[in-house]
């Protein structure tokens, strides 16, 4: 297929986005002898208080993030005060383990850091180990992390393109778009019109169209944030299952404060079966009320997470092996699975979409007889 | 030689949650594949609806898979 422009073929654009796939494993730390994989993946999948740029996982370059406390007033300082500080090894006498765990200095000198969740020290100035997590109590936090940092980002990419394309045509009028509308026009018609009228009430729709354009999009700029590997993306937010918990309970909200009186009789009160089973079905509808955003949650959440997974277990087969001739073998397997996370990251976006507009139009369905 | 995995019954049920989602969502692409062949008009519809069904089925084997994890991790 010959095609003006650079690439005068799909082979060479294919190279070409292997050849930077390289640069995946250059970006993850270079770990001295002991690579413990499992670690590694949890440290990228998981939320931090700073984002790691390259280098060594402690002491490498990184963003040190504000941390925020609440804790019998407002305590704002840079996490460097825990990250460039000293770590403390206790050895667990359980499981004889050495743990590791970073404490305060400065500002930060009556907490400490385990596994990026931020603990006060106690009198002796050390955190107890019960078993597997620390006793001590811990302050509330309201930090900027990795994660609220990415969605901060992610907001403002999304604003500044949305209200772009809304300039061009408040400026131009109801025309064949150019530039970035051109993009946009083709997937805002599709959420309007496949997933918001195909699902809710043809005389309902358009009230919830932006609630669904927001999702769909927040979704999806977010999934393909999360995997390019450096600044801004590199967080995994959409893989993270409090935010995905939130997303679902806006649908859920939406749908509750939506609901007609036709909703709320096949709800408590099944109309055209019989009385015992209306009696049978009603805890039934009612706990299928909550399960459904429970799986909108639970569905985004383990994808996104998955794919991320996968990719990082599949470059650690070069560092598990030591030897950079894995490469081979692990950049062509990763940069497949990276192409299908690419689609995942869409299809995720639509199918939230497309769930939450069909719970939204059973919500205002008119009974049909 | 320091990357410790171990084995556990939770990896084999995540194994079979997947095992699950595979067929159903193999049958799902046959079905879908055989309807755009007898109706190649429909294909829109039939690629919106067998999408929606994979994704479903897909979400449920997550289910188990991410049960998987939290019986595999400590």
């Amino acid at each position: 297929m010959q095609q003006a422009g650079r690439f005068s073929s799909l082979l060479q654009l294919f190279v070409l986005a292997l050849s930077l796939f390289v640069f995946q494993p250059v970006a993850l730390a270079a770990e001295e002898d002991n690579f413990n994989v499992g670690e590694m993946i949890m440290h990228h999948i998981k939320d931090a208080h700073e984002w790691h740029l390259f280098g060594p996982e402690h002491g490498g370059t990184s963003i040190y993030l504000p941390i925020i406390l609440l804790d019998n007033g407002l305590s704002t300082f840079s996490s460097r005060h825990f990250y460039a500080g000293h770590p403390v090894k206790v050895v667990n006498k359980e499981t004889g383990l050495t743990i590791q765990y970073l404490k305060g200095s400065g500002p930060a000198k009556e907490y400490a850091l385990y596994h990026e969740e931020i603990y006060k020290l106690n009198k002796a100035g050390i955190l107890e180990f019960k078993g597997e997590h620390p006793h001590n109590a811990q302050p509330l936090d309201f930090s900027i992390t990795k994660n609220v940092m990415s969605l901060l980002m992610g907001a403002i990419l999304i604003l500044l393109i949305m209200f772009s394309v809304a300039k061009f045509y408040r400026k131009n009028g109801a025309v064949a778009p150019k530039g970035l509308a051109k993009f946009f026009e083709p997937l805002i018609v599709m959420v309007r019109d496949d997933i918001a009228k195909a699902n809710i009430n043809e005389h309902k729709y358009e009230k919830y169209v932006p609630y669904l354009l927001t999702i769909f999009f927040f979704i999806w700029f977010n999934n393909m944030l999360g995997l390019i590997p450096f600044l801004p993306g590199g967080a995994n937010l959409t893989g993270n299952i409090t935010v995905t918990l939130f997303l679902a309970v806006c649908t859920l909200l939406v749908t509750l404060f939506s609901g007609n009186k036709n909703y709320w009789g096949h709800i408590f009160w099944m109309p055209g079966v019989s009385v015992p089973m209306k009696i049978f079905m009603m805890p039934i509808e009612i706990i299928g009320v909550f399960t459904k955003p429970f799986a909108l949650m639970i569905r985004l959440f383990a994808n996104i997470t998955a794919g991320h997974i996968i990719v990082l277990a599949l470059i650690s087969i070069i560092f598990v092996n030591k030897n950079v001739a894995w490469a081979g073998l692990s950049v062509p397997m990763s940069l497949f699975i990276s192409i299908l996370e690419v689609l995942v990251a869409f299809l995720q976006g639509f199918l939230f979409a497309m769930l939450s507009a069909l719970f939204i139009g059973a919500a205002v369905e008119e009974a049909h007889h | 030689m320091d990357a410790q995995m171990y084995g556990s019954i939770a990896a084999i049920g995540a194994g079979l949650a997947v095992l699950g989602a595979g067929l159903g969502i193999g049958r799902i692409g046959g079905s879908a594949v055989e309807g755009i062949a007898r109706n190649p008009e429909a294909a829109g519809k039939i690629q919106t609806a067998m999408i929606i069904a994979a994704a479903l089925i897909e979400g449920v084997a997550l289910f188990g898979v991410v049960v998987g994890l939290l019986g595999g991790a400590k």
